[in-house]
């Protein structure tokens, strides 16, 4: 089977060709054939330079962005629901029911003329329906579950009275409030100091578990990547290029912008480390080139990448890159596997 | 919160007692010798005299400044020239019809005006926005005095629904809350909400369209909040500046009547005022620049208390 991916019942997410444009002239393709799935309880790391896509990905999945300005095809199955299809109250379950987001910078993605308890308080009513003293009870709960000191004035408090890392802590707390199965993290450490980041990063991993939902994680940290997830998803320019188990890709990348992107960065894999390594920037994504977009910054080019469209190559399980070399370079190791 | 408030009460006490100095000048700044519109042309200088020592203008300016503060804060502001009456009382009664005409103005305004930017800034770009940005515009640029005179020709010569001038019938100075006296009221209130509805409606549309592109309303969505849940977020945030701008506008609108209440003959303070500087009635004149000047003062420092604890941002320092 060359598909690649698993078609197990089991996925918590399944996406399938997602395109995203936004309108323009030339329209943006910021999204381009994307497909994956997540399994319950798994964490998938998307790393990628600026601007390949990941959070045009991320609010997808929450269906977040202009419904004026973006065109999405494709499918999204999450938890069995076709998410592109939801509307009004069924749309609105979905969001911080089923998924939730944390958001890159906790001091712009909460309202500042409400207290963290009725921020939390305010999504518990809405998706069970609680009475106000029992969903401060739960926002209560929450902000010691993420261990925030003093909680109880904490809930007092309104977003600006708090320090950068206790804010994405109470972001934490509203985003797993209501006990979501699928939590999307969008460079959630990214605008904190690097002690704090460790703090959040190591929180996050913990609750994961305990909670045992399925986690995306967005990130430009290779450091990070490796130190949260299950499985790695590498993005360039609006597709997903490589996708395999953190160890497969590490030890073994196929396409050639991780291989650049992880010998680059790999040697000093800390928590810190920006992606700047591979030469050259992305295309526009308002005029993308025929076949793969890479070629025109890949070492090994030649004619055939230009066609489209670039092949898959994939072992048959979860592990995929598509590229013309990782096809021909796979084809060649089996017949030597053959030959001997 | 109450420190604040007593502070920002300490620090309108210096503002007061300059504006006071100010209106105290201007009788001595203007151009002319104060008495001459009471005394014949050919008066003695006995006579010239003898009226400056009444009047106090024979003292030195802070001996007069002193006195004229210390009758002001008694309630005395003196006797109006041209009519002899206590300019106090005069200026209290225009104060109360102002009031009610500036205060209904700027609800009908503001209730419009916040409506009409509400509705233009969530729906940013479409033909509802386009036609309430168009409203607003126009009431800005309008002249109020002139759509005074058309809004009396229509609705007061032509269909004859509404009196034309005049607070009360048979020219009552005495407001009632009655029909009777409220049809006067109609015609200068739309006339004069004209103006802050269009920069309430400007003020509310650029905030709403500015709170809906931020990060949290994407939060607000992403937590699952239904379309009124966020609404409800969008009006607390736009609502300590809205209420400002609307604080300000009932300012402007205290003192800045004069044409309105002049077009329709709406005893306030600006028709007062238009009549002091008519009659060169400069007790009167001082007196009611006085009063309309603290009222401003205090209008801002309650703008100030009020935008405060409704934005917990200000609350610290
Ligand atoms: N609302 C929008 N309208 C038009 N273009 C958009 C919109 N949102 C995103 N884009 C475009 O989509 C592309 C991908 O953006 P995205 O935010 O997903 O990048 P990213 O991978 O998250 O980058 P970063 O790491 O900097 O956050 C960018 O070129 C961006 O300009
Ligand atoms: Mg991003």
């Amino acid at each position: 089977m060359t598909s690649g991916f698993s078609q197990s019942d089991m996925s918590l997410i399944r996406v399938r060709d997602l395109s995203v444009r936004f309108a323009g002239t030339p329209p943006v393709h910021a999204v381009n054939s994307v497909s994956f799935d997540l399994a319950p309880g798994e964490v998938l790391g998307i790393l990628g330079e600026s601007g390949s896509g990941k959070s045009v990905t991320l609010k997808t999945l929450l269906r977040l962005l202009p419904e004026r300005k973006a065109t999405i095809t494709g499918t999204v199955e999450i938890d069995g629901q076709d998410v592109l299809s939801l509307t009004g109250r069924g749309l609105a379950d979905h969001r911080g029911g089923i998924v939730s987001m944390i958001f890159q910078d906790p001091s712009l993605a909460l309202d500042p003329v409400y207290t963290i308890g009725q921020q939390i308080a305010e999504s518990v009513i809405r998706h069970e329906g609680a009475s106000k003293q029992d969903a401060m009870a739960r926002a209560l709960e929450m902000l010691e579950l993420v261990r925030i000191p003093s909680a109880k004035q904490r809930l007092e408090n309104y977003p600006h009275e708090m320090s950068g890392g206790m804010r994405q802590r109470a972001m934490i707390a509203l985003a797993l409030a209501c006990r979501p199965k699928l939590l999307l993290a969008d460079e959630p450490t990214t605008a904190l100091d690097a002690t704090v980041q460790i703090q959040i990063l190591l929180l996050l991993r913990e609750l994961q578990q305990e909670m045992g939902m399925g986690v995306i994680f967005v990130t430009h940290d290779i450091g990070v990547a490796v130190e949260v997830s299950d499985r790695l998803a590498v993005m360039y320019a609006g597709s997903f290029v490589e996708t395999g188990s953190v160890k497969d890709v590490i030890r073994d990348a196929r396409h050639p912008y991780s291989k650049g992107l992880l010998a680059a960065n790999l040697v000093g894999a800390v928590p810190g480390t920006r992606l700047d390594a591979v030469p050259g920037a992305p295309p526009p994504l308002n005029a993308l080139p025929e076949g793969c977009a890479f070629a025109p910054r890949c070492a090994v080019a030649e004619d055939l990448c230009l066609v489209s469209p670039v092949p898959l190559w994939s072992d048959g399980e979860n592990r995929w890159a598509r590229c013309v070399h990782a096809k021909r370079e796979a084809a060649r190791k089996d017949r030597m596997g053959a030959g001997n | 919160m109450l420190s604040f408030v007593l502070r920002r009460v300490l620090y309108t006490l210096p503002i007061m007692l300059g504006v006071s100095l100010v209106c105290f000048a201007l009788v001595h700044i203007s151009p002319g010798d104060p008495l001459v519109s009471i005394l014949p042309p050919d008066a003695s200088v006995e006579l010239q005299e003898q009226m400056m020592a009444i009047y106090g203008f024979d003292r030195s300016y802070p001996e007069q400044f002193l006195r004229w503060l210390g009758l002001a804060l008694q309630g005395d502001l003196g006797n109006s020239i041209a009519t002899g009456r206590p300019v106090a009382s005069e200026v209290f009664n225009a104060v109360g019809n102002t009031l009610i005409l500036a205060i209904t103005a700027t609800i009908i305004g503001f209730v419009l005006g916040g409506l009409f930017g509400f509705v233009a800034g969530y729906f940013r770009d479409s033909w509802i926005d386009k036609l309430a940005t168009a409203i607003s515009v126009i009431g800005v640029s309008v002249p109020h005095y002139w759509l005074g005179m058309v809004m009396v020709i229509i609705f007061s010569v032509e269909l004859r629904w509404l009196p034309a001038t005049g607070a009360g019938p048979g020219g009552s100075s005495q407001w009632v809350w009655d029909w009777e006296h409220m049809q006067y009221l109609i015609l200068p209130a739309v006339t004069m909400s004209v103006i802050p509805m269009g920069i309430v409606a400007r003020t509310v549309r650029a905030l709403v369209a500015d709170i809906l592109q931020q990060e949290f309303v994407s939060g607000l969505r992403a937590k699952g909040l239904l379309d009124r849940g966020v609404l409800a977020h969008v009006i607390k945030n736009a609502a300590p500046t809205a209420l400002a701008v609307m604080g300000l506008q009932l300012g402007y609108l205290l003192g800045g009547s004069i044409l309105i209440e002049t077009v329709f003959s709406w005893p306030g303070t600006g028709f007062l005022l238009g009549q002091a500087i008519f009659q060169r009635d400069l007790p009167l004149l001082q007196g009611t620049i006085l009063v309309l000047a603290m009222f401003f003062v205090i209008l801002n420092l309650l703008v100030d208390v009020a935008q405060t604890s409704l934005d917990p941002r200000l609350q610290r320092g």
